[in-house]
């Protein structure tokens, strides 16, 4: 019995883990669809923040401080995607798949100049701390490995994650700022005749959009693993903008969604490490197949902002 | 029929050529900035990537080999975003096209003449099922194109790794499927070149001895026979015009009694047979069978960038496709030239791209030129 709950406690907390990346990094695409811009380079972008937390983190040897430049790596190419997509008009998936190639080319250029020719960082030594084992010492409040603190003694970035969905879900539906950015999302045009800023708006959330990938990103080379390597993030960038969808472009929808994926991650490998004769790629195929019935289920009740997508010119058509 | 002056600057300044050569232009030039401020003489960094390319048959051989699949997922995206469908899931298209060609190679037995096509076929054929499938929910449900082919490339990227748990399928153990049939493998001269004959022919042709030495196949052929196929389908067949049509304005295509439902199924469903025969010729031409996927390995992705920079065209995608080669394999020499970063090709891409995506950008800066 207490074999079994530890094991639970295992699939939970490892669920937790992988779930974070993907839960920044699917808040940041519902800011930014949520105002009408569709960022399909949130892989870039994370992908780019893995790479800035793990590097900044190796050199400043401070966590926090990796956190930090991940989120405004994030927010650069967030500014590039705004400039293309705000100013210029730009085709935005389009500019979306170049932020891709840009973000992971030059993530690994930088790091080959700064690593000795590697497109991997040097292992980090100061990771993202678990704030419990800080707060009350290692193993001191839940037995080590128990069901409580494989569950409740996480790094610090998973309580974050939680706390952003309740800070996004209150900015964007409970605040002046985010019924502006919801405003713009459906209904640029009226919204202009308003007085709000329409491109001010989009600029922002595109940016917001790239801060939280970067901080996604980091969650994983920084708090999941310790390193940045050219294979991280590998398309989970795109799992979180499925996640944003699936959770119809709202915060906590998005979180469940994330924790869909981070789940079969989870069961994936619990039962790797157990050797259970499970088909394991049967089971990591899952959530995503879970994630088309799911939106083939809910056909017509998912809608995205009606904006979405469409160039917004002031004055223009 | 003649052009006149203004038809050209048409073409060239406002056309789709024009705003591909501006934006490769700028590509290129913010890549020699990036390598500058890194440090690296960008001259002696894109010198050797044209020696890298150029300077030996042996090179330019391996360019083609590498342009080859990259041709045709890109006109496997470009398929399909002319009927205004993007096409995110070339990817797992062609992991599907590479899996069911690595299995109809391994498991048949057939004389070369049945076996070759049939393993192409086949492949064709379960990718445009995969790709037709992201067609009928986004026709029957209103399902976004570009969410569900991202989850399908995840479903192919594991059904594919599942496939190589089958014990008559995969050499238990290694990662890998059993080696595909010589009948099933259209490489030139494969076996000849391992024999006395061949060697020596390699060692005393200079020239063709040096190509030899890459692992040719006809899959380039393959590739502009499609590359003409999806020119001739969108250009001048009944088919095109309404698929275009539905690109173009699916509400007037509709009113136009054009089925957009099914438009959306069919483009869906050839897009994804291009580049289910993308991933066929990998195998049957370079790999000869398939590993365990670590991650994916990207030639659906660089083929939305084949596109792109193609202008969504057939002949557009040969030659961005030959660009894409050459610089992912020119590219991998300037590392050991010049010390520079590889991963300057993806910069230059990405920023060709990101210019490609904004005309007006261009527009101004060549309205400004003119004062």
């Amino acid at each position: 019995m207490d074999v079994i709950i530890q094991d639970i406690g295992f699939i939970i907390g490892t669920t937790l883990m992988y779930s974070t990346p993907l839960i920044f990094t699917s808040l940041g695409g519902v800011i930014t669809e949520r105002s009408g811009v569709v960022n399909i380079g949130l892989e870039g972008m994370m992908y780019f923040g893995a790479f800035a937390g793990a590097a900044a983190a190796y050199f400043f040897q401070d966590p926090w401080l990796g956190l930090l430049c991940a989120a405004l790596g994030g927010a650069f190419w967030g500014l590039i995607h705004a400039i293309a997509c705000v100013s210029f008009a730009a085709e935005q998936i389009v500019s979306g798949i170049a932020i891709n190639f840009l973000g992971a080319g030059s993530a690994l250029f930088i790091s080959r100049i700064l690593f000795d020719g590697a497109t991997q960082t040097l292992t980090v030594v100061d990771k993202i701390p678990q704030p419990l084992n800080f707060l009350f010492g290692e193993g001191k409040l839940f037995p080590s490995s128990g069901f409580m603190d494989l569950v409740f003694n996480r790094f610090a970035t998973v309580y974050i994650a939680f706390a952003m969905v309740f800070i996004v879900w209150f900015v964007l539906y409970k605040t002046k700022t985010g019924m502006r950015v919801r405003a713009v999302g459906e209904n640029p045009e009226a919204a202009n005749t308003l007085g709000i800023s329409v491109v001010k708006i989009r600029y922002g959330a595109v940016i917001m959009s790239g801060f939280f990938a970067g901080l996604g990103g980091a969650a994983m080379s920084i708090a999941v693993v310790s390193r940045f390597s050219n294979t991280l993030i590998s398309g989970h960038g795109f799992i979180a903008l499925a996640a944003m969808i699936f959770g119809k472009w709202k915060p906590q929808g998005a979180l469940v969604a994330c924790l869909l994926f981070g789940a079969a991650k989870g069961f994936e490998i619990y039962l790797g490490a157990k050797g259970v004769p499970v088909a394991s790629d049967v089971l990591a195929m899952l959530p995503y197949v879970i994630t088309i019935v799911v939106l083939v289920g809910i056909v017509g009740k998912t809608v995205p902002p009606a904006a979405i997508g469409k160039i917004f010119e002031k004055g223009g058509h | 029929m003649k052009f006149t002056k203004s038809d050209l600057k048409e073409l060239f300044i406002r056309g789709p050529l024009g705003l591909t050569i501006f934006s490769t232009i700028l590509g290129f030039s913010i890549g020699a900035i990036v390598l500058a401020i890194a440090g690296f003489n960008p001259a002696e960094a894109y010198w050797a990537i044209i020696r890298g390319i150029f300077s030996k048959p042996k090179y330019m051989s391996y360019v083609i080999i590498y342009a080859t699949p990259l041709i045709i997922t890109g006109l496997s995206v470009a398929f399909a975003l002319r009927t205004g469908l993007f096409n995110i899931g070339a990817e797992g298209q062609f992991i599907v096209g590479a899996m069911t060609a690595a299995m109809a190679g391994y498991y048949f037995q057939l004389p070369m003449i049945i076996h070759v096509p049939l393993c192409i076929l086949l492949a064709m054929s379960a990718a445009a099922v995969w790709g037709g499938l992201a067609g009928y929910i986004k026709a029957r449900f209103g399902v976004h194109e570009v969410i569900s082919t991202i989850m399908l490339n995840w479903i192919a990227f594991y059904l594919s790794n599942w496939s190589l748990t089958i014990k008559s399928f995969g050499k238990q153990g290694t990662g890998k499927s059993y080696m595909i049939q010589e009948t099933a493998r259209i490489d030139l001269f494969g076996q000849w070149k391992i024999t006395e004959a061949g060697i020596d022919f390699i060692r005393s042709h200079k020239i063709l001895g040096d190509v030899l030495k890459s692992p040719v196949n006809i899959g380039i052929l393959v590739a502009l026979l499609l590359a003409f196929l999806v020119w001739y389908i969108l250009n001048k067949t009944t088919l095109g015009y309404e698929l275009r049509a539905v690109g173009f304005n699916p509400d007037a295509a509709e009113y136009g009694g054009i089925n957009v439902k099914k438009s959306m199924v069919t483009s869906m469903a050839i897009a994804g047979g291009l580049a289910g025969a993308a991933g066929a010729l990998q195998v049957m031409g370079v790999g000869h069978k398939i590993a365990k996927l670590a991650i994916m390995e990207g030639y659906g992705f660089d083929g939305i960038a084949v596109a792109l920079i193609g202008n969504n065209t057939g002949p557009g995608s040969v030659f961005a496709g030959l660009l894409f080669g050459g610089l992912k394999y020119g590219g991998s020499k300037i590392q050991d030239a010049v010390g520079a970063p590889t991963e300057v090709i993806n910069i230059v891409v990405g920023t060709i791209i990101l210019f490609i995506a904004m005309p007006k950008f261009i527009q101004l800066v060549l309205r400004f030129k003119k004062g």
